[in-house]
Order: structure tokens, then sequence, then C-alpha cells
């Protein structure tokens, strides 16, 4: 039974408007879909609303919710963008309908008036404001969410864009899965003997574990890394895992804030699953191509931070990207703005290469984008990417991020 | 007269009947499927090529991204929606993509669904009580 209090009761009675009550109606469906028995606060929502998601409906939708008055409308908590479906400064030059580009703008237009924050990123964890272990979320990315539970130790599910929106206007989510202890537990037990250098490698392990990953309720607990891995590695790991496994949560013992020991979050006797450089290098392979034709180089998936921007700044640097392939990058507008500051996007621009800001790849109606350019052959470092493509007509390889920058120079694929 | 019943947890949405399309695979609106043709576009899809629309759609878990959530109601509101989701094992982005959407979803069987029901199976499907009911088998496809 899904008890709630006054102000929700009120809320759900249409007290304070009909935006606020359809949010209500939402949450109850889903928290007794998965035997919630209250409500819990949250204190900050990653909002998902791409148009290519959304389509027509969902944006007259948004245009419905936008055009309350304004008492009802305001979202209750800070709520924060994850990327759009188009960069409105650089759409032409990936040749983007000015359709989507329409519809993007009207649902902008519509969150907005909403109250809010249009930071069309899905590395706010990085960028905007890291969650706080314990901390109650609605973060509406696989990637935002495994990084916030896993990393950071806060406390969300997968938020889709309904969802999100509804905790936006109510500032409650339901309280089961991730929100507590019991869900929280190490479910099995991943012992990894591999060598992990690139970002592309992380993905792999990622991939590889996710794999395995049978429901969204399984929690990986990740044995044997001997060194801290950094905030760009542990998040192409988290990603790559939370695409292909469709999981919100691991642990990385001695890592992760809730596995300072194995035993803190799985018993010590489990049997564990051995994971070593043969089992990344099956996954590789499983990406290998025919030949060696390469028509477009993406890193995205999630967006750049500064450092990975950086990184492929100087490895482009004074160089050419073959005419032949298309090279591009996707970040946030913050980083975006830094970038330009610091002099790295003019080595990406100069190289040839396309710095976007506030999209991802896969969100900018990538099947379109890809036939308009006669793009077919993708090659990335993100495992995540890869994944997504597959479904979107494209034949997708993995490389690290050297690999990608030396393939998109010569016009072909090079290990 | 009916074939069988199973039972699953308490869904969400309304009753419905059709012909059930079934595979031992899982499922995500974004990585798997071609949204403008109702067909599962994913290769490696044990469903490839396949029209979902009008289906009683039967896979084994929610698999994948959060787009699901925003893109049943499209695909709904297009005419080019399944008219049910069945699965072993959602994940809370169906269960909030259903809510969105109005579309019948029920999970979590007393037996792996995926393989009590056959694609052609016709089925009524009552997400208020977690009910399956199999009322025909081999319906020819429409």
């Amino acid at each position: 039974m899904l008890k709630l209090d006054d102000h929700e009761q009120a809320m759900l009675a249409g007290a304070e408007g009909r935006a606020r009550q359809w949010a209500m109606q939402q949450l109850i469906q889903v928290g007794r879909f998965f035997d919630a028995k209250e409500l819990v606060k949250v204190s900050q929502v990653h909002l998902m609303a791409d148009t290519e998601a959304l389509g027509e409906e969902g944006v007259r939708f948004l245009e419905g919710i936008a055009a309350y008055p304004e008492a009802e409308r305001r979202v209750r908590v800070p709520t924060v963008t994850d990327p759009r479906g188009a960069d409105f400064t650089a759409y032409r030059r990936i040749k983007q309908k000015e359709e989507f580009v329409e519809l993007e703008k009207r649902a902008a237009d519509a969150l907005r008036a909403l109250g809010i924050l249009m930071t069309d990123t899905c590395i706010n964890y990085q960028t905007i404001l890291p969650p706080v272990k314990g901390e109650h979320l609605a973060f509406g990315d696989t990637g935002s969410t495994i990084y916030a539970n896993s990393v950071l130790g806060a406390r969300t599910n997968f938020e889709g864009g309904p969802s999100a929106l509804s905790a936006a206007l109510t500032g409650r989510v339901p309280r089961y899965g991730f929100h507590l202890d019991e869900h929280r537990r190490g479910t099995t037990r991943f012992a990894v003997e591999a060598w992990l250098a690139d970002y592309s490698d992380w993905g792999a392990l990622g991939a590889v574990i996710g794999r395995r990953m049978r429901s969204y309720f399984e929690v990986p607990v990740i044995e044997g890394i001997a060194s801290a891995p950094t905030s760009d590695q542990i998040k192409h790991f988290g990603a790559a895992l939370a695409s292909y496994g469709s999981t919100p949560l691991f642990h990385m013992v001695g890592v992760t804030p809730e596995a300072g020991r194995l035993s803190d979050v799985i018993d010590d006797r489990a049997p564990a699953i051995s994971i070593t450089d043969a089992d990344i290098s099956a996954y590789r392979a499983s990406l290998t191509p025919a030949d060696d034709t390469l028509h477009v180089v993406v890193f995205a998936a999630p967006q750049l931070s500064l450092i990975e921007l950086q990184q492929l700044g100087a490895l482009l640097d004074g160089r050419k990207v073959h005419p032949s392939v298309s090279l591009i990058a996707t970040t946030s507008p913050e980083i975006k703005s830094a970038a330009d500051r610091l002099d790295i996007t003019r080595k990406i621009d100069g190289a040839g290469g396309i710095l976007l800001q506030g999209v991802c790849f896969y969100q900018m109606h990538a099947r379109e984008i890809g036939e308009a350019n006669g793009w077919r052959r993708l090659m990335s470092n993100s495992a995540k990417l890869v994944n997504i493509l597959g479904g979107y007509n494209y034949e997708t390889v993995l490389g690290s991020m050297e690999a990608c920058v030396e393939s998109a120079v010569a016009g072909r694929i090079v290990a | 007269m009916s074939l069988r019943l199973v039972k699953g947890h308490p869904g969400i949405g309304d009753d419905v009947e059709g012909v059930v399309l079934a595979a031992a695979d899982n499922f995500s609106a974004r990585y798997d499927l071609d949204r403008i043709n109702g067909v599962f576009s994913r290769p490696s899809h044990a469903l490839y090529g396949q029209s979902y629309v009008g289906r009683i759609l039967v896979l084994n878990a929610a698999k994948g991204g959060v787009a699901t959530a925003w893109m049943l109601r499209e695909m709904q509101a297009r005419g080019l929606g399944p008219s049910a989701l069945l699965l072993n094992f959602a994940n809370p982005i169906m269960a909030q993509g259903a809510a969105f959407a109005g579309l019948p979803l029920i999970d979590r069987f007393e037996a792996d669904i995926t393989a009590v029901l056959k694609s052609g199976d016709r089925v009524r499907v009552s997400p208020s009580t977690g009910d399956v009911l199999i009322l025909d088998r081999d319906v020819v496809e429409p």
C-alpha cells in the first residue's frame, strides 16, 4: 500500500493545479508497480527530454504543461537537462533537418517556462552539481544515474523523462529500488584481471560485465582494480555497464564509497566470475569490421570532460582529418566555453573536426544524419555509443582515442 | 475456453486482447526499433525485421537507456506501437513509459513468459490483476 502525506494527497487531488496532479498520478502508478510504500523527497532532478525521444507528441505534451499558470507549472527542485537533439549553433555542419531543430526549439521553450535550467549535459555530475553520498535524486540518464549511485553514493533509480518531470513538479519520487538499503547490496561478484589503459578499455570492461546482467536489480561487485581510476575512466566504465546491462549501480571494492571492503556489499564467500584480457579482446573482436572503410569518428556518450577535450585537442593539433572522414566530438555548453577560452576548440577545428555543444551523437537523430552525410561505418572510443548505434543502421568499431584520431587522419581504420 | 492462465505481478494500464509476438530476447525502444516503420531494426535482435505494431509484445527484460519512457507514448500516438508489453523483468523506464503512454504492461510472471507464450497466440491481458489468459493458439497473423 502506497501511503501519501497530506501535501501529497492535496497535489493528487489537484489542489496545486493539473500539472502537479498529473505528476502525482505518474509517480503513484510507477510506485505501485514496484510495491513502494511511500514517496521520498529529492534534492535535484536531471531531465532527459531530447526531441528524438519526445517526438511531436511529447513536445505537445510539454507545451501543454508550459501553458498552465506560472504557479502551477514551476518545478519545485533544481532541475537540469540532459543533452538535446540539436546544437543550434552548428546543426547545419552535420546536415540536420530544420524540422528537427524547430521541434527542439519548441521543447526548449516549454522546458524554460517550467523554470528548468537548460544545461544540456549528461556529465552534470562532473560539471554542474556533483551529488553527495546518501542524497536522494531523480536522475534521468543511465550514465548520470550509475555514476551518482556508484561513484558518489547518492540514491536514484533510472528516472526517464516523464518520471523526472513528475519528480521536478512534486519534489518527490516513489521510494523503491536504489533508494532502499536492501537493493544496494551487491548480487554478483566479478574478479577482474585485465590491463585497462584507454577509456575504451574501461568501456569494454563495462560492456563485458553489462552483457552478463539479467535484470535492473542485479548489482555487480568488481574486485581487482589495483588503483583508483580517474573520473573519466570510471565514467566510461559506468556508461557502458549501464548501456549494455541497463544497470544503475555497481560497487568497485576499495574505490566506490559503499564498498570499502568486499564484505561491506556482498557475502565474501560468494563465487566470483573471472574477467580477463581475453574477455576484453573477445568483445573488441566482436566489433571488428570486415575492411578498413571509415566514414565518421565520434567522441561522445558520455559528453567529453574538459580533460578529455584537452587530450583530443593535443592529438589533433597541427593535423588534418582526411577529407573523406568526419570527426565529431560533443560536450556541454559550459565545457565548450571553457574549451574556447583555453585554446582547445581551435585545435579541433583547425584539424577539421567539429566540436558540438549541448548534444550527444545518438540523440541527434543519428539515423537521419547518417543518411544525410553518407555515414555508415563509425568509429568511437565509447563502448556505450557503439552499442546504441548498432540499432541505427551503423557498423560500429571501438578503438582508443589515439586509434580513432589516427584513423580519422588516415581516412581508414588503422589499429 | 482459455488454454491457460499465466500470473504476473499487477501491472499498468487497461485490459486488452491481441495476438502475441514473442522472443527470448530483451527490449529497448531506442536501441532495437525503427519507430518510423514499426519494425525491429537491430540486426542482432531475435525479432529483427518483424513488425510489432498492434501486437502483444513478449520479451525477456528491459534493456538499454531511458528514452523508452518518452517513446512509447509517441509510438502509440502515431498508431505504430504494440498493444501491450509483457516482460519477465521490466525496469523503471518501462513502467514510467507505460504509465505515460497508457500502454498495458505486466512483468514478473510465475514462469518464463517468453517460453509460455508463442508468436500467434491470442491472449487477454489484465494488468490490474497481473493475469494473462491464452485464448487461442496458432492464430493466423494479420
